[in-house]
């Protein structure tokens, strides 16, 4: 007999109260929940936006903080073409405003700070990846994960100054810097395979595509496919179908 | 609490197809791919779907004796969690009657797990999948069900969210109580009817 399994906080306000510039296509939304909602890394919440007439549009968004003490979390929102609500947060929230949302949501794609972790993120797939680095900093255990990221381009790498550390791998496709000494071009094994922490327990996310072939590499590498979890996006959201 | 949100008005829901539940968005030609598990490679001739638990004959088919037994479409709409439904799909496989009549479930039976060759599980009320409501469904618009839509066969239970189809669906086992599933373990509703919002445990 399983416990009972957790239920979800009611719908809540936060209100807005930093907006940061990630890249040309991501803000990051620091929220002041108006009640405590503590979440795990790797966590998600759900934005509802209400129009006077009563329409509704709600999306999930990983929660890029870490796990603290403070009644505060942080949405990084990449703007997705014709997206409705990305687009409105986008263009339409200010400093001030008040948002509703819900959660946080989410058991299986989490990590606790205590077991190590090699993380894989696609593009804005890094989002719920950068708020286990960031709990692994702040509870002073950086040697738990290891992480590898793959964007387009350095314009398009979000939290860049936060991703110095050698030991972080850049995968750059389309467009590398100058100082970069590996060769444009997607994840490999050979990128992988030095970030396999023992018994290590693999969160890739990132685009189906990205997903797919992140844990086709995994599994070549020898881990085995009930150590990788998985957060696919698809236009709207983490979890589901 | 504010009722709305400031400057937000939305677009195009004036003209909102009323087959959308609430909360709903139509993905026209998307179909999202969200499984939180490695997509498993499942040939078709080692592929078998079995019901088990509080039945009178546990029984397990292969491809080919699935595929012999009378066949049934549904066409409409599926609904994820996530906020995206479509329209006007068509998925043809075996209806879940055949195959419980074929077990004979027993009076206690009340629920299933839906069991998959990956792990996943999902519950449901034995009355949801019963009565021309579910599916094994290996096609999807007259072609083989694709592997990144849980190919070769996944349930379909298109009235409820659809994280309750489970891809690469093995089996059914009857319970005589509910028992949470993968999602629902995490937070996700027992039952998920779109048209009640049951997103998440607590709706």
């Amino acid at each position: 007999m399983s416990d009972a399994p957790p239920q979800i906080s009611p719908w809540q306000t936060a209100r807005v109260i930093d907006i940061r510039i990630e890249t040309a296509r991501a803000k990051t939304f620091r929220l002041a929940l108006s009640r405590p909602a503590p979440h795990r890394a790797g966590q998600h919440v759900v934005v509802r936006l209400t129009a006077p007439d009563g329409y509704r549009a709600m999306r999930s968004y990983s929660v890029a903080s870490p796990p603290d003490d403070t009644d505060e979390i942080e949405l990084t929102v990449e703007r997705l073409d014709d997206g409705e609500v990305s687009g409105f947060l986008h263009d339409g929230v200010e400093l001030g405003d008040e948002l509703e949302v819900r959660g946080p949501i989410g058991g299986f794609f989490v990590w606790e700070g205590d077991s190590p972790a090699v993380l894989v993120a696609g593009g804005s797939g890094l989002v719920p990846l950068m708020a286990m680095v960031r709990f692994a900093r702040a509870i002073d255990r950086p040697d738990l994960v290891r992480l590898a990221v793959s964007v387009r381009s350095p314009a398009d790498l979000l939290y860049a100054d936060e991703l110095v550390d050698p030991g972080i791998t850049i995968a750059y496709t389309r467009e590398a810097p100058p100082t970069s000494e590996r060769p444009v071009g997607r994840l490999t094994t050979t990128d992988l395979a030095p970030l396999l922490l023992p018994g290590a327990t693999a969160y890739v996310c990132g685009s189906a595509g990205f997903a797919d072939a992140t844990s086709r590499l995994l599994v070549e590498l020898g881990v085995p496919v009930d150590h990788i979890r998985i957060e696919r996006f698809g236009p709207s959201a983490p979890a589901g179908a | 609490m504010a009722s709305f949100t400031r400057g937000f008005t939305g677009r195009g829901h004036r003209e909102r197809d009323p087959r959308l539940p609430p909360g709903q968005y139509d993905a026209k030609d998307d179909w999202p791919v969200l499984n939180a598990e490695v997509t498993p490679s499942l040939p078709t001739d080692s592929w078998t779907f079995s019901i088990e638990g509080l039945v009178e004959r546990p029984r397990t088919w292969t491809w080919d004796e699935a595929h012999a037994l009378a066949p049934s479409t549904y066409d409409g709409a599926i609904h994820c969690v996530t906020t995206w439904s479509k329209f006007d799909m068509t998925f043809t496989g075996v209806s879940v009657d055949t195959l419980l009549e074929a077990a004979g479930p027993l009076g206690s039976a009340s629920h299933v797990l839906a069991l998959c060759h990956t792990g996943y599980t999902t519950n449901l009320p034995l009355a949801d999948v019963t009565g021309g409501k579910a599916w094994i469904a290996w096609e999807v618009d007259g072609g083989p069900l694709p592997i990144e839509h849980g190919g070769p066969a996944r349930l379909l239970v298109p009235h409820l969210y659809f994280w309750k189809s489970a891809k690469w669906v093995s089996g059914l086992r009857l319970l005589d109580h509910d028992e949470p599933g993968f999602w629902e373990r995490n937070g996700y509703h027992d039952r998920g009817d779109p048209w009640l919002e049951q997103r998440y445990q607590g709706d």
